[in-house]
């Protein structure tokens, strides 16, 4: 008998794949952003109370994956910035290549934020790298406070957490002190913003959180050519 | 439920390393599982068992190393498991604490044999 040592990571493809994307959104100096959460916490409003805040200027574009129907993508595309649906067909997740595939015809260098919804789904999705810059966990306030330390792989991924809902507190029992307690014992010091898709409430600071980390690429791209 | 997919990814890693030994088979595989790396051993096990069954890789024994959250201390340098989320360090109580190990999903080794002597995990011949 012989031991080989292999010491590789079991997704080293998917993997490589990312590095590639990643590489490419950087080269174009794009804000990749991979939005993952339970199914109905509320990615989609998200996505759609950003597109149509922004002005039809932007340079935005959405991939939004799910395992079947196009209706994630149709309620996106009103806004007038390109969208695309990934159709799954039964996988839990979006992985590295699907991002590959779907953005081939689209070029790169016209577009400064990709916005990535992820498949319903707190669990697979954490295991994938897409190439993003930065993991958005959506938490709405009709799940429980301990979501963060049940799936804690996700909250710890997460750069920031959104919670959804807000507008629902007076009528749920949802402890946001400990939501937040929580969720910082996974990750200690992760940003959190407190929103309501539906009244509007909290979107101002979400926008501030996004704009700044696009002025932050912006700057990374400036210093780079200069 | 996506170790069915990871179980494939291993599959096929184990199949590309054991073809650069010719003559040899593969007896078994370890695995390094993360805390943080959202897998469910239970079900990797079984994925493993059912797409390996009736191929040149039915037999393979899986094994696996949970590796659980390790954080290191910015102050002093300890490396500490992080046991109910408390990440202070183990050592002087600080709470300037960085995570450096939790979120393995890594093929460790694999273990190869060459053909004619008795498997691990299968009948011997005698």
């Amino acid at each position: 008998m012989e031991r080989v040592p292999l010491e590789r990571k079991v997704l080293s493809e998917n993997d490589r794949i990312a590095a590639e994307l990643r590489a490419r959104f950087q080269e174009h100096g794009i804000v990749c952003l991979n939005f993952i959460s339970s199914p109905g916490s509320g990615k989609t409003s998200l996505l759609e109370r950003t597109l149509a805040s922004s002005p039809r200027s932007e340079r935005i574009a959405v991939l939004t994956g799910d395992i079947q129907t196009e209706n994630d993508a149709n309620r996106l595309k009103v806004y007038g910035f390109p969208v695309k649906q990934i159709t799954t067909g039964g996988t839990c997740h979006l992985d590295a290549r699907m991002i590959e595939r779907h953005l081939a015809d689209w070029p790169l260098n016209q577009l400064d934020l990709l916005l990535i919804e992820n498949v319903g789904n707190l669990v697979c999705p954490s295991s994938y790298d897409l190439g993003e810059e930065a993991k958005i966990v959506v938490l709405s306030v009709t799940e429980g406070e301990d979501k963060p330390l049940k799936y804690p792989s996700i909250f710890f991924k997460s750069d920031l957490m959104i919670l959804n809902k807000i507008d629902l507190l007076p009528y749920v029992p949802f402890d946001t002190t400990l939501v937040v307690e929580n969720a910082r014992k996974v990750h200690p010091g992760m940003e959190i913003v407190k929103v309501s898709c539906l009244t509007g409430n909290g979107l101002d600071e979400w926008l501030t959180w996004l704009q700044k980390r696009r002025q932050a690429r912006k700057e990374t791209q400036a210093e780079a050519v200069r | 439920m996506h170790e069915l997919g990871i179980a494939n990814s291993i599959l096929e890693a184990v199949r590309t390393e054991v073809s650069r030994y010719p003559g040899q088979y593969a007896t078994k595989v370890c695995v390094r599982i993360g805390e943080l790396s959202a897998i469910d051993e239970e079900a990797l096990r079984f994925s493993f068992e059912v797409l390996s069954r009736e191929t040149d890789l039915e037999g393979l024994q899986l094994e696996v190393e949970f590796c659980p959250r390790k954080h290191r201390c910015r102050e002093c340098g300890e490396v500490f498991i992080v046991r109910d989320y408390d990440i202070r360090c183990a050592q002087c109580a600080s709470l300037q604490t960085e995570c450096c190990g939790g979120d393995e999903l890594a093929i460790a080794y694999l273990e190869v044999e060459e053909y004619g002597t008795s498997a691990v995990g299968t009948k011997s011949t005698e």
